[in-house]
């Protein structure tokens, strides 16, 4: 039963950085009709940076994981006014052209300048773990939960409560309307790519001190935030924080219960699952396509 | 003019078949047929992308079903070669109406992310199912393509090999475009609502077009699994597809010779930036975004659209010209 619960737990605390990176996703999906196939580029940009201006420059490691996601705020927003911004009338299908040039750019500048070989920080934290009702996490794991927590909290409140906020629904549920009562749809669009790729950052450089940091990482990263925008349905912000628990959850314990080798596959086939019985998702809306 | 026509068609097929002749280094030959077999999945993907505009990225599942059943056949199972690259075919081809069936009643995004899981998933298993595969060592030593007690071991024979199965897709693709079934497609792209009141069959022509796909991108892996003739799970890699979409999209999506402009196109780049080692692939990637921004429908779109002004411009010059000559009072 504790191999179980602490299964559980892993799984959530991985899930709730999945829900990070989904989130991102979704919000430059959901406004700008944009799929952002640089999402894991900005993950890993964020991890590198993290790593460097713990490990080199000797910054505290919140400071450095603020440095990481305004720095890679400042890239996605240049990103979007000179490349995506010229191309916002045309098919969907050519800002995702765009967006896969980056993504190479970008992985193979970080293979350039930072090499190939993985990388470790070095512990930020005391190596402590912390006991809940005989549920063992260690201090990393349960920084990086607050960290996923904190943003997400953040992000609502923007969401729901300021004026940006109400700008950004206006625009997702529909951009020419909200035009025609003043919102300045392009700032939002800008802000929209900005903040996703920030999530993206956010989500790297908080798993740093946990996983390796290495140029290619990214890849994977995309797969599984896609995965989780679609399993919990596109276009919702709830459904994202959903479906990157239950990915974090589903993987836990296929690796636990099934097999290690297969971890990865038991979320592809969950998703796989879902979207057969439901598909538009676990929390989209009947009728909404993609 | 249709006389000019048939000699420049016969005059190019002649070029096409003497390349091997023409071309000395293996390596340059061994590029060509890199873009023959770029140009089997372009052609391939452009059935459901660049038609209806429904986005498969887990095209590359068909290729490596193709390449390992064909490969797995005659190492494994003793079959001929031939045999082997149709079951290749085959079964890319029943798996494709298996996925099908499954996810084009997904619309979309949930589409795209259906077949991508279905590609990372096949990749897992050939990564894991060692008895089979040797997982991630590969497959060495799969036998070259041979007909009878003939062997095509040589560049040359690889090349029309690939040249025949490369020009059998685009012949397919050149008479599925413009048949009523392609303009459905396109029709499905630009309102679908609208497709369906006019009494498009939506399911069955986008399964049609995928599995016609999926044929040939199986025809792809089957001949990448005995010109390369080593096999790993890397054949499942998401690069591939990632490639032939930016073929497809970056070439002139719905078009014929796009896709295959944009195979060679981007075949060559990368081999022609070889100099610049470490930054090749961020120079690829900068291009990429240039052709993108500047040309958003396509490079071939660009051109024909470009070479048919400039020889509407010189009509017209010349009539003027002849017009001139007649108010002048010349005589010709």
């Amino acid at each position: 039963m504790t191999t179980f619960a602490q299964q559980v737990v892993n799984g959530l605390i991985i899930g709730s950085t999945y829900s990070l990176m989904g989130i991102g996703l979704t919000l430059v999906f959901g406004i700008m009709r944009v799929v952002n196939f640089a999402h894991g580029e900005f993950y890993m940009l964020g991890a590198f940076i993290a790593y460097f201006s713990f490990t080199f420059m000797g910054l505290p490691f919140p400071v450095a994981v603020t440095l990481a996601v305004a720095a890679v705020m400042v890239l996605a927003w240049l990103c979007d006014q000179c490349l995506l911004r010229p191309v916002r009338d045309k098919d969907i299908l050519v800002p995702m052209l765009i967006l896969i040039g980056i993504s190479i750019m970008l992985q193979n500048f970080a293979i350039v300048a930072f090499g190939s070989e993985p990388k470790t920080m070095p512990a930020p934290f005391p190596p402590t773990t912390v006991e809940l009702g005989g549920v063992f996490i260690s201090l990393p794991r349960l920084v990086l939960a607050g960290i996923s927590v904190g943003v997400i909290a953040a992000l609502s409140y923007v969401l729901k409560a300021t004026n940006v906020g109400r700008a950004m629904r206006a625009t997702w549920q529909d951009a020419e309307t909200a035009a025609l009562m003043g919102v300045n749809i392009n700032r939002v669009y800008g802000l929209t790519f900005t903040v996703g790729c920030g999530l993206a950052a956010a989500a790297g450089s908080a798993l740093a001190p946990i996983f390796w940091v290495y140029p290619t990482m990214g890849e994977l990263a995309v797969l599984k935030s896609f995965a989780i925008v679609i399993l919990g349905g596109l276009g919702s912000v709830a459904g994202a924080i959903y479906g990157g628990l239950l990915l974090g959850l589903a993987e836990s314990l296929g690796a636990g219960y099934i097999s290690a080798e297969y971890k990865d596959a038991v979320g592809f086939l969950v998703i796989i699952i879902v979207l057969l019985l439901r598909p538009y998702g676990l929390f989209g809306r009947r009728g909404i396509y993609g | 003019m249709n006389f000019v026509r048939n000699i420049v068609t016969i005059a190019l097929g002649l070029f096409v078949l003497a390349i091997p002749y023409i071309i000395d280094s293996t390596y340059f030959l061994h590029i060509i047929i890199f873009s023959l077999m770029y140009t089997m999945l372009s052609t391939s993907l452009n059935l459901t992308l660049g038609l209806s505009g429904y986005l498969n990225l887990g095209h590359v599942a068909f290729f490596g079903i193709g390449a390992y059943v064909s490969g797995l056949l005659t190492l494994r199972a003793g079959w001929a070669w031939s045999a082997a690259l149709l079951a290749g075919i085959l079964t890319a081809g029943a798996a494709g109406y298996a996925i099908g069936r499954l996810t084009l009643q997904l619309r979309g995004a949930y589409f795209v992310i259906v077949t991508l899981a279905f590609s990372e998933v096949l990749k897992l298993v050939s990564t894991n199912w060692v008895e089979l595969t040797r997982g991630p060592m590969g497959l060495p030593g799969i036998p070259a393509p041979q007909i009878g007690t003939f062997a095509l071991e040589s560049s040359r024979a690889q090349y029309y090999l690939a040249l025949l199965l490369a020009a059998a897709a685009v012949y397919v693709a050149a008479r599925l475009i413009p048949s009523r079934l392609g303009r459905a497609l396109v029709g499905l792209r630009e309102n679908e609502e609208l497709a369906q009141s006019l009494g498009v069959n939506v399911y069955n022509h986008l399964l049609f077009a995928f599995v016609t796909g999926s044929l040939m991108a199986g025809a792809a892996g089957a001949f990448y699994a005995h010109y390369v003739r080593f096999l790993s799970p890397e054949v499942f890699s998401f690069g591939y597809t990632v490639t032939t979409v930016i073929m497809v999209l970056a070439g002139g999506r719905g078009t014929v010779v796009g896709p295959v402009l944009g195979a060679f196109v981007f075949v060559f780049i990368p081999e022609l930036l070889r100099a610049t080692t470490t930054l090749r692939l961020i120079i690829y990637a900068i291009i990429l975004v240039i052709i993108t921004v500047f040309l958003p429908e396509g490079i071939w779109p660009y051109l024909r659209d470009r070479s048919q002004t400039l020889l509407l411009k010189l009509m017209k010059s010349t009539r003027k010209g002849r017009a001139a000559d007649f108010a002048s009072g010349r005589r010709s």
